[in-house]
């Protein structure tokens, strides 16, 4: 059975559709009111709350944080400079990677770890022998989404914190909300400007109070995961178990990903020191990699002709879909798509895929499947670039 | 010495833009002129008091086509459209009827007024997907011409008997009953309920000099259901930043595409050499010169203010003289201190974010016509209600609200007295009837904006101030927009296009006519 998150009081009498998923182990409201649209808009026209509390979270600190945080992820973390956070994945030491997540880092010596899956025995592991300590504060930290372009807006009418105004993307301030402390991180996972809250959990439901409270003239709803599914496949943001299989999940190899196949390449550092799996990244940088995550792109004219061929106007489904389909090149499979979406923002429907390094080239035509009437059929799709929706005012 | 362009357009209003784009698109060097300091011709958002921004005339973004949406990239172009998925009808005795997007919930609330309804609710939506599926393709097609023995346009007419063959013996019988009869007859045989009738029958009086019992009024119901049968892709709903935002996200697209665009250049005519358009003339008295001009303004200003008369034949002109504009409706903006309070449902809710229609009943709208077929505005008007800061705050400072009031009927030519002296009194009509239903209406109200169709003819060159640029009545439509044998966008004057609301397939924010215009013009060019 799930758990409550320290926002349940609050989030339990919103939930309208009474829907809700299980994140973690804890309820997590799929969408509050009886469609997720509203809160869809409500995170790209104004602004959304969501809680994100069942993030695993841990606290890395002690005189040699910075070398324990540097071995786990790939990226160079000398340059992560205090009061800033670098959006990582980490690796198996076959250069597979195990989860992703966001490193910030709160003083010299002290880092935050942000993750999908419970990481306090690999974070050890990683750290064995290095003079500091994992802490796991996955359940004292209570986590709110703060997302959409009226998000400023609206933590600026709260006091806000030191700083927030100019506070830059991926960048964090500490605050405080009706007397509690909160850190405030411009990160988020809708691919729109946007903030994200942590609490202790005992402070939690004052300060979603004093937020509902603010945002009330600014357009603010709650929103669930069924929109936040669709913001974040529109921003091109990975979904672990769905889009990838963590290695220390994957029952066979081929179910692995290294960054490089997930094109997370950019954050592979390998002159900058040892890691987890440097490696056998350094090799498979020089061999290349097989496969490439990538955006495809279906246009709604080849979908109204897909469809008008069964006699239908086409019929998408308003929510995300998780079931993966097959791509194809001719008659040869060639990837599949993991997570598809229609996008209300682009009018067009899309979806995150991996295919074969010679298919994923940026305007590439490929065929992804489709099933209309029951039959299953192909529509014409375009490796494009992502995010696929990425409004200037993300990092202004 | 002027440079010389492929193609001036003249107009900026959305098709005027859709049309540019669609050209600029192609490679070819565009000029759009437009009169005001703004683009969008009745596509526009202006901040008329500080702080508050109007969508000043049209408001709501009807059945723009997917097509275009997708060709000229408007999304990354800013263009934002956001759900309006509810409408609310008060009653005078207090009550209401509310309709969304959630299914059950509306058959509730529908059979609180009748369980018959209810149900008939049901079956009218599976109705009129096939009614719309059936006009579809008609929007995207290039009228037919039956006079003619050009053997494209027979195919063209032959496609089209044959499609509507093929959509069945009972949706042929529904669709024919739907071209002739009135909206108030055509929902009588499904429905009992005042209010339900009325407002889906106001949906088909916008724009026209009809009231719900004139027959013909039944097709104009359509249109409203032609967004809906795409399904997630809605093209029905709110521009963010209002329609204006629309129009800079054409006008965006378009200089993408290498066009032009000028403000304050009210075009005075047409030059012509023989039969041939070659340039335009500004008021200013620059000339400028194109291989091709084509007008987005309506067919009136387009053939009878713009080019010699001598040039068009007689009987073109006659039909050009008779087509029919009519204006019919005003528009009241207001900006509120507050949020609007209804009796029928206090508080704020989400009957505030969708449509709210003051349309209680046929014989209410019908009695608003009787006023307006002699002559008077109706006292009593139906009144198409959005609050576009609910929908997108930002058009409004934070707590603070702006509403937009379609109000029909308005004659664009009194009985008594005339608008310029009367416009006030309108205003306060609207006021007063709004004030049945939210009685702080008149405590929270800080600044109105009132439209008579004299003030739309003259901002925005709507000949009339008909929104549509003609009635859509059946006798204006396909190949008899804007008249016979000139419905294909071409006109008399060779080089010399049309590209407006006009034209086929009429009004409604939906930039399809600028975009056939465009297609057409491609055609002429071996493009």
């Amino acid at each position: 059975m799930p758990i409550p998150t320290p926002f349940h009081s609050r989030t339990s009498e919103l939930n309208q559709t009474k829907e809700w998923r299980e994140w973690s182990g804890y309820w997590s409201a799929a969408t509050y009111q009886h469609t997720h649209e509203r809160e869809y808009f409500a995170i790209r026209n104004s602004a959304a709350l969501i809680d994100v509390s069942p993030l695993f979270k841990y606290d890395i600190v002690g005189p040699q944080a910075a070398a324990v945080v540097d071995r786990i992820v790939p990226r160079d973390i000398t340059r992560c400079r205090i009061g800033q956070i670098l959006y990582s994945p980490w690796c198996d030491d076959d250069g597979k990677v195990v989860d992703d997540g966001t490193v910030w880092r709160l003083a010299e010596d002290r880092f935050r770890v942000t993750a999908a899956d419970a990481s306090l025995r690999w974070f050890q592991d990683c750290g064995a022998g290095f003079e500091a300590e994992v802490v796991d504060v996955s359940h004292s930290i209570a986590a709110l989404a703060l997302q959409g372009p009226n998000a400023r807006k609206i933590l600026l009418e709260l006091g806000g914190a030191e700083g927030l105004i100019d506070l830059p993307y991926y960048h964090l301030t500490q605050g405080e909300i009706g007397g509690a402390a909160v850190t405030i991180t411009r990160t988020g996972y809708t691919g729109d400007l946007g903030y994200e809250l942590w609490m202790d959990s005992a402070d939690a439901l004052e300060v979603w109070d004093r937020i509902v409270l603010a945002g009330a003239d600014y357009g603010l709803l709650p929103a669930g995961l069924a929109a936040l599914d669709v913001a974040r496949i529109e921003a091109g943001l990975l979904l672990i178990e769905v889009d990838y299989i963590s290695s220390l999940k994957a029952l066979t190899e081929s179910r692995k990903s290294s960054p490089f196949e997930l094109g997370l390449g950019w954050t592979v550092a390998l002159d900058a020191g040892e890691f987890v799996g440097r490696r056998a990244l350094l090799d498979q940088a020089a061999r290349g990699s097989e496969w490439s995550l990538v955006g495809l792109e279906v246009a709604w004219s080849d979908l109204d002709r897909l469809y008008a061929a069964f006699d239908l106007a086409p019929q998408v489904a308003g929510r995300a879909s998780r079931d993966p389909a097959p791509v194809y090149v001719g008659q040869r499979q060639i990837g599949q798509a993991t997570s598809m979406t229609f996008s209300p923002m682009l009018k067009t429907y899309l979806a995150l895929a991996t295919l074969e390094r010679g298919y994923a080239d940026l305007g590439q035509t490929v065929e992804l499947e489709m099933t209309v009437e029951y039959q299953r059929t192909r529509v014409p799709a375009r490796v494009s670039r992502k995010p696929f929706y990425n409004p200037a005012h993300k990092r202004s | 010495m002027t440079s010389r362009y492929d193609v001036i357009v003249i107009g900026a209003g959305h098709n005027g833009l859709v049309n540019a784009a669609y050209l600029a698109r192609a490679g070819l060097k565009v000029l759009v002129l437009e009169q005001r300091e703004i683009v969008g011709g009745a596509t526009v958002t202006e901040e008329l008091f500080p702080g508050y921004k109007y969508s000043v005339f049209s408001y709501v973004v009807s059945i723009l086509r997917p097509e275009i949406i997708q060709d000229l990239e408007l999304p990354r172009h800013g263009l934002t459209l956001l759900p309006l998925p509810s409408t609310l009808t008060p009653l005078p005795n207090g009550d209401y009827l509310y309709r969304d997007d959630d299914h059950y919930h509306t058959l509730r609330e529908i059979g609180r007024h009748s369980p018959h309804d209810a149900e008939a609710y049901e079956e009218y939506g599976h109705a009129m997907y096939f009614m719309a599926k059936a006009i579809k393709p008609i929007l995207r097609m290039v009228p037919s011409d039956p006079s003619s023995l050009d053997p494209r346009e027979l195919k063209r007419l032959a496609d089209l008997g044959s499609h509507f063959l093929g959509i069945g013996e009972d949706n042929l019988h529904t669709l024919i009953k739907l071209m002739t009869m009135s909206s108030a007859d055509f929902l009588d045989e499904w429905f009992d309920t005042e209010p339900l009738k009325a407002t889906m029958a106001a949906s088909g009086i916008i724009g026209t000099f009809m009231g719900p019992r004139s027959p013909g009024t039944a097709y104009v119901l359509l249109h409203h259901y032609m967004g809906e049968i795409d399904g997630v892709y809605r093209a029905w709903g709110f521009a963010k930043g209002g329609t204006g935002g629309l129009a800079e996200a054409i006008a965006s697209s378009a200089r993408s595409f290498g066009a032009e665009i000028r403000t304050d250049s009210p075009v005075v005519a047409v030059v012509t050499r023989g039969n041939k358009a070659t340039g335009v003339a500004l008021e200013d008295g620059t000339e400028l010169n194109a291989k091709r001009v084509v007008s987005s303004l309506d067919p009136r200003r387009t053939f009878l203010d713009l080019v010699p008369a001598d040039l068009l034949p007689s009987e073109f002109v006659a039909d050009i003289q008779r087509f029919r504009f009519r204006g019919s409706s005003g528009k009241v903006n207001l900006a509120l201190d507050a949020a609007p309070e209804f009796t029928c449902w206090p508080g704020n809710g989400p009957h505030l974010r969708g449509a709210i229609s003051i349309s209680p009943s046929i014989d209410y709208l019908e009695r608003a016509y009787d006023q307006a077929k002699y002559g008077e505005f109706s006292h009593r008007p139906f009144i198409d209600i959005v609050i576009p800061s609910m929908i997108d705050p930002d058009m409004a400072p934070p707590g603070k609200h702006v509403m937009s009031c379609f109000v029909q009927y308005a004659p664009y030519e009194l009985a008594e007295g005339d608008w310029e002296t009367r416009r006030e009194e309108f205003g306060d009509a609207v006021i007063d009837t709004l004030s049945e239903y939210i009685p702080n209406l008149k405590d929270i109200l800080l600044h109105r904006q009132v439209l008579t169709p004299l003030d739309i003819e003259r901002i925005t060159g709507l000949s009339e101030g008909n929104i549509f640029q003609g009635e859509l009545d059946l006798s204006q439509l396909f190949f008899l927009r804007p008249a016979a044998g000139y419905a294909n966008y071409r006109t008399p004057i060779r080089g010399y296009y049309q590209c407006g609301s006009g034209t086929h397939p009429g009004g409604g924010i939906t930039g399809a006519p600028g975009r056939l215009a465009a297609l057409e013009i491609l055609r002429d060019l071996g493009l």
